[in-house]
């Protein structure tokens, strides 16, 4: 634990523990500890630094400051679930609990206490649907739309034809790494490759059984769910057994720097799939180092700035604080609720112009949100890995997915739960 | 042979390259346990710590920087200098060897005679110390860890060995980075053995490891063997958190190989270190030998965790003190 961060935290302590003020109160679920913490504490700084922005440059939202509170998970889910029921009652508008384990958890609990939830690019996919799920979103993408692109990917690179390839999913063996099995079960009915799963168990240091059977196997290409220590172990493996990095292709929580580094030169090549852009060659970064950096506000020492971890903690900070920000426009009113929160996210929408003037030009798509549509566009893009360079280059557009076979998946999986409990369509 | 069969083979070889890694671990539990009756919760948080301190000097990274920067205002991070793997192996030895000094003055001192319990809670203490002093001195960012041993399949030993099984067979897959583990362990347990048969330090360890109060009236210094035997224990993790960090990067994960030594212990017992060495080659082949025959093909894969544990408990209930462990009879 930094020395920053404590200081900030027992400010932030101090803060809750003082009366009631009209702030607007931002819980972030972190994990700045524990196995988890490499990927962890990018993203945090990413999320504390644009809160500490927003109230250094701009005075927080529409005048009310922000109240950014952290909790540690270590991405446990049980402590997950803890830090929701510590936090709930400071006011928190929305929870981004940055876990998939803790996400299906908080489901329920969140729906009952009328609180949103946005689990971006994690969480139950299903979610998607908002007929059924009223208070959870997961734009901009999910995890069905994650293993489409990796099938249309694989399929650009083929030329559209794909049947007879083997390909295997290497995932962690935990609820998110099993998301993507049933969408690329259906994709391998559809375009007639052979699917093999591989699962890793936590914390995944130890691969050398699955990596011997791709290697046994010769799969055309492998794709990966992964987190923590699994990643940089799943590249090392792959480098070892001289599996070709091009064929390789991890989901957007498998491509971050932490998980290429390791491998050295031996990752060149590596790709992943992308919900934003990466590197810092945005204008946010000059007001970061103005407001927050230079001033010595930072949340962490300053060398995860820039990464893709820390640029999706901004990411998704900004995406929170734009929703209530829109609260603030439709309920009229400066300190909004939860509910005003669920509404504004419902009615989301950003665009080239708005992200431009957030300083983030060109980083991610435009998407608008609705009753029906809790998942946003379902785009992803592909970067991949350059060693010698040590940075990630996108190296496709933002791509459609297979809605066809997702939007079908998306509504079994939500009526399933919808009958479980009793809920109607609510959208009309 | 049909490749299947040489495939098996190849997982039977992996499997006892991965035990030795498993026993690396083991080691350094069994050295501290033998020679004190203390369980080291420590040990895989010295592995880390050990690698971090390593990779430190390496980088010529400052201690403590983000900590410096943040009360002094600075921006310093780095000396400007790098340092050869041999200097830095031996500075982060001699940071373990003081640490084992530490330990010794600050905790143990403290805790002659108390139950096994009492030291073992405290080891657990020492743990999430360790966790957070090494986060703050060398940052908990994922470090490259490369002193120079070769990583990836053994080209000749492919080449050589892939007309065995015909078309389908590519040859045995053994880690260049495993071979030289297993070099490794086999010179470590025999400099081990050696030294506590051959040398005086050695049979005092040994003395102290049967009887504490015997020992002492002899005039054997406890509190001397105690910073040797953690001493020794700092550099079986030393040489762990090497190996285990080349494999996947220096991060918080590196401490929870840990879990992988203790069914090594049960199995192989605690008090021997034939007996991690031998522990540790049965679990990792059990474990990837299931894996490959059972586990993947009929249960859906990832089984090695679990049937580490229960192949241990099935030792257990035959032979509760390990295969190697001292059988300790206590008289009411």
């Amino acid at each position: 634990m930094k020395l920053k961060t404590l200081i900030v935290g027992a400010v932030t302590a101090l803060a809750v523990a003082s009366p009631a003020l009209a702030d607007l109160t931002f819980p972030n679920l972190t994990y700045r500890t524990g196995p988890y913490a490499v990927n962890g504490i990018p993203y945090a700084d990413g999320y504390a630094d644009y809160m500490t922005l927003l109230n250094e440059r701009d005075g927080g939202i529409g005048g009310v400051n922000v109240n950014y509170i952290e909790c540690e998970t270590q991405y446990n889910t049980e402590k997950g679930v803890e830090c929701y029921e510590n936090t709930k009652g400071e006011g928190s508008l929305v929870y981004q609990p940055m876990s998939t384990g803790i996400t299906y958890q908080l489901i329920p609990k969140a729906t009952a206490d009328g609180i949103p939830i946005l689990s971006m690019g994690y969480g139950r996919t299903s979610a998607a649907n908002g007929k059924v799920f009223s208070h959870v979103f997961n734009y901009p993408a999910n995890y069905w739309v994650g293993a489409s692109a990796v099938i249309n990917h694989i399929l650009d690179l083929n030329n559209g034809n794909i049947k007879g390839k083997k390909i295997a999913l290497v995932y962690h063996n935990s609820a998110y790494g099993k998301e993507p099995i049933r969408t690329l079960q259906e994709l391998e009915k559809k375009h007639g490759f052979k699917l093999s799963l591989l699962p890793v168990d936590h914390p995944g240091q130890e691969q050398k059984s699955q990596w011997l059977q791709i290697r046994r196997e010769r799969p055309d290409y492998v794709t990966m769910w992964g987190w923590g220590v699994m990643n940089p172990t799943a590249i090392q493996e792959a480098a070892n057994i001289r599996y070709p990095m091009e064929n390789f292709i991890g989901v957007w929580w498998s491509g971050s720097e932490g998980d290429v580094l390791p491998a050295g030169d031996a990752a060149h090549g590596y790709k992943s799939l992308a919900m934003h852009n990466t590197g810092s060659d945005f204008p946010i970064y000059a007001d970061l180092k103005k407001h927050v950096y230079d001033k010595g506000l930072a949340a962490g020492d300053g060398s995860s700035s820039g990464q893709v971890l820390y640029n999706r903690g901004l990411y998704a900070a900004m995406l929170a604080t734009e929703a209530a920000r829109l609260a603030q426009k439709m309920s009229g009113k400066a300190d909004i609720s939860p509910a005003d929160m669920r509404d504004a996210m419902e009615a989301f929408s950003i665009d080239e112009g708005r992200m431009a003037a957030l300083g983030l030009p060109n980083f991610a798509p435009s998407f608008s949100v609705s009753c029906e549509n809790h998942g946003g566009p379902g785009l992803a893009a592909i970067q991949q890995w350059d060693a010698k360079a040590k940075k990630w280059s996108m190296v496709t557009d933002f791509l459609e997915t297979d809605g066809e076979v997702i939007n079908a998946l998306i509504a079994e999986d939500s009526s399933a739960y919808a009958a479980e409990n009793k809920i109607t369509d609510r959208c009309g | 042979m049909p490749a299947e069969f040489y495939y098996g083979v190849e997982v039977f070889l992996n499997g006892l390259m991965a035990g030795v890694m498993y026993s690396l671990v083991a080691l350094g539990f069994v050295l501290i346990f033998k020679a004190s009756g203390i369980f080291n919760y420590a040990q895989g948080i010295m592995a880390l710590f050990a690698a971090m301190t390593l990779v430190g000097f390496q980088e010529g990274q400052i201690p403590f920087a983000h900590l410096i920067n943040a009360v002094f205002g600075t921006e310093v991070h780095h000396f400007g200098w790098t340092m050869p793997a041999f200097f830095a192996i031996l500075f982060a030895l001699g940071v373990m060897l003081l640490f084992a000094f530490l330990v010794e003055k600050l905790i143990l001192k403290h805790l002659v005679n108390q139950e096994p319990i009492i030291l073992f809670m405290a080891t657990i203490g020492l743990a999430y110390f360790m966790e957070g002093f090494g986060d703050l001195m060398w940052g908990s960012n994922v470090k490259k860890l490369d002193i120079g041993i070769p990583q990836g399949g053994n080209f000749w030993i492919e080449e050589n060995t892939a007309f065995l099984g015909g078309a389908d067979f590519y040859g045995f897959y053994l880690d260049t980075l495993d071979i030289y583990a297993t070099v490794i362990a086999a010179v470590l347990v025999t400099s081990l053995v050696l030294f506590s048969q051959y040398t005086k330090t050695g049979r005092a360890l040994r003395a102290v490891a049967d009887d504490h109060q015997a020992a002492l009236s002899v005039g054997i210094s406890l509190r001397s063997i105690w910073v040797i035997v953690w001493g020794i224990a700092g550099f079986v993790a030393l040489v762990a958190g090497i190996m285990w960090g080349s494999k996947s990067g220096v991060q918080f994960s590196l401490s929870l190989i840990a879990l992988k030594a203790l069914p090594v212990l049960m199995l192989g017992g605690f008090t021997s270190i034939p007996g991690a060495i031998i522990g540790g080659l049965i679990i990792g082949v059990g474990e990837k030998m299931f894996e490959f025959l059972i586990g993947a093909p009929l249960l859906g894969g990832a089984t090695e965790n679990w049937f580490a544990y229960m192949l241990a408990l099935v030792f257990l209930v035959f032979r509760p003190q390990g295969l190697f462990g001292e059988k300790i009879i206590e008289r009411v």
